[in-house]
């Protein structure tokens, strides 16, 4: 693996919550580390509230974290102002999960694809403009007469081919795909899938995918992080993931993948219980309460990422 | 606006005669405002000792007041000062809650400040507010329109604070903000636009109200300059005379129903329109 191309380490985030007047600190992410490498796909799987979505707004300053760091080529992207920070608002983009909520429904589908090029100056008049979005949309799929369009005339899937047009222009390094494909039905999922796969290929680009639905993550990514209440559990390449889970929680997520033949159903991984509060954290291990491996260690100690055999994957658990 | 815009802000009026009525009520109104010198059949300053008091006849239509001046001609020349009070109103409104309430919404904290100095304002009924200020400002045609206009500035802030909140967590702001779009950017590029539509519609219930606020404080003598055709000055110089020519109360005080009706109906067909719950229920784009 060359060089990473973004670097988080050590994240933390958090959110401060009022419950009955009471003042609380909910850690939405604590302590995360993940690296990026160019050209490569890194999904992130987990269910909802497990901080994967923070992660990706971190990412791009949507959220500012309370520790750790981000690097993008290595220059902290937290720390950046002026310059540096155009650079990285150009290079590190997102694509957001809704694409009915995610375009201003009174702009044209050209302004919005337009529009970080607009804010960071970046075409050199309105004929380069109107040359780039045209590219871009044809880039993605999509006529370019589709820019004098309003969202209103697109289907999900085209809204959604939108989002991501938005995304690529400029030039960006990186994209940070927040569940591009949860809100699209199943058929336009897949071909939205694609595209994505597709322009990786064509432009290069290295890519963040957050997703609670680890079929789709298999299937897209090169390596997986698995999330869970804030913390990474289980780090590896995808086929590992999905064809030789050794958490705990990644058996859980893999046996609730729906499968065509019940005989191949995961036993022993069926868990139980809900997630515990997140205001409220137990002190050992988050998993613990749902873990089918429990041990009395894991309620007092907190599992670190370390390596495993027999192929030194990353879990935290310490029954592995 | 192409013809199919048109034809989609029509859909609601058409499907609503009465408020195709009431669109026709102020498109009457504002072409009597603009053409008063060659419809109104008399001077409105005309004094006419020997005809006063006249009842409505072939001669004077809305008959004529103790000075012997024609009632019609009055009240075609007050559509003036009525558009005038209104426009001046609305825009009053809209010059200060516009930045008010869109500020609120993206600096917390400084909304909450300015969002309780409304709350403030709001505190008073709008009628006693403006009198208020016109004994501190003194009676004119302009102070008015700032007396009434500070009335209703406050509900039109409101309004534009709550959809600024709104439309500040949607994720297209979101996005905007993620490559590095500042307060300038999504104020002119996100806000403002998603605001006229909902504005369009408080404009037409503020003008309404306008109408009637003026009405009140010309009746009271603290509005515009009594000479001045207006229908709340033709109602108060004529109160006196209510038994001998109630046709002097009668008309002005029908102008202003009627206004304030249509544009209550317009407002409605408009709040229709842009609603869109409503939307399809016209025909309208989905």
């Amino acid at each position: 693996m060359s060089e990473p191309i973004l670097q988080v380490s050590d994240l933390k985030t958090s959110f401060s919550v009022k419950r009955s007047g009471r003042k609380y600190s909910l850690k939405a992410v604590d302590g995360v580390s993940l690296s990026l490498s160019a050209g490569e796909v890194l999904g992130i799987v987990g269910e909802s509230g497990c901080g994967k979505t923070t992660v990706g707004r971190s990412i791009v300053r949507l959220v500012q974290p309370d520790g750790g760091a981000i690097r993008f080529k290595g220059a902290d992207v937290l720390a950046a102002s002026g310059s540096a920070l155009r650079d990285m608002r150009l290079n590190l983009r997102m694509v957001f999960q809704d694409p009915y909520a995610s375009l201003n429904p009174r702009r044209s589908i050209g302004d919005s694809v337009a529009e970080a090029g607009d804010i960071n100056k970046v075409f050199k008049n309105r004929a380069d403009r109107a040359t780039r979005i045209a590219e871009t949309l044809t880039a993605v799929g999509l006529e370019p007469s589709f820019a004098a369009r309003y969202p209103h005339e697109l289907s999900g899937g085209q809204r959604q081919r939108a989002g991501i047009a938005r995304a690529i222009l400029p030039a960006p390094a990186v994209i940070i795909a927040d569940e591009p494909v949860s809100a699209l039905d199943v058929s336009v999922q897949a071909q939205v899938l694609n595209l994505m796969m597709d322009l990786r290929e064509r432009l290069g680009l290295s890519m963040l995918f957050i997703s609670h639905d680890i079929g789709v993550i298999g299937q897209i990514s090169d390596r997986v992080a698995v999330m869970y209440m804030g913390r990474v559990v289980e780090l590896s390449d995808a086929r590992g993931i999905v064809d030789r889970s050794a958490h705990p929680y990644t058996r859980a997520l893999m046996a609730a993948v729906p499968k065509p033949d019940p005989s191949q159903r995961i036993a022993g991984a069926i868990e139980t219980g809900e997630p515990p509060s997140q205001l409220n954290r137990p002190v050992g291990c988050a998993y613990a309460a749902r873990c089918p491996l429990v041990s009395d260690r894991c309620r007092v100690e907190v599992p670190e990422l370390r390596p495993i055999a027999p192929d030194n994957r990353l879990a935290a658990c310490h029954n592995l | 606006m192409n013809r199919d815009g048109i034809a989609l802000w029509l859909t609601p009026f058409v499907a609503r005669p009465i408020a195709l009525i009431g669109l026709c009520v102020l498109l009457a109104m504002v072409i009597a405002a603009a053409f008063a010198p060659w419809l109104a059949p008399y001077n409105p300053y005309a004094i006419d000792p020997i005809s006063r008091l006249m009842p409505p006849d072939a001669v004077h239509w809305f008959g004529t007041d103790q000075f012997g001046r024609d009632t019609l001609s009055r009240a075609i020349y007050s559509a003036r000062m009525a558009l005038l009070i209104g426009a001046g109103v609305v825009f009053f409104a809209l010059i200060t809650g516009i930045p008010i309430g869109v500020l609120s919404a993206l600096f917390p904290r400084l909304g909450h400040v300015l969002m309780r100095m409304v709350d403030v304002l709001m505190a008073f009924p709008s009628l006693l507010l403006a009198l208020g200020l016109i004994v501190i400002l003194g009676p004119s045609v302009a102070n008015s329109i700032i007396a009434i206009g500070a009335g209703y500035m406050t509900t039109t802030t409101r309004i534009i604070y709550g959809l600024a909140l709104r439309l500040r967590a949607e994720t297209y702001v979101e996005a905007s903000r993620s490559m590095g779009s500042g307060t300038w950017w999504l104020v002119i590029k996100h806000i403002l636009p998603n605001l006229i539509s909902p504005l369009l519609v408080q404009a037409s219930f503020v003008f309404a109200f306008a109408q009637l606020g003026a009405a009140s404080l010309d009746f009271l003598g603290l509005g515009a300059p009594p000479d001045i055709p207006s229908w709340g000055n033709m109602l108060a110089e004529s109160r006196t005379f209510i038994t001998r020519a109630p046709w002097l109360l009668f008309f002005p005080g029908m102008m202003i129903v009627l206004t304030a009706f249509s544009l209550n109906l317009v407002g409605d067909a408009l709040r229709d329109r842009l609603d869109p719950r409503f939307r399809n229920a016209f025909g309208g784009e989905g």
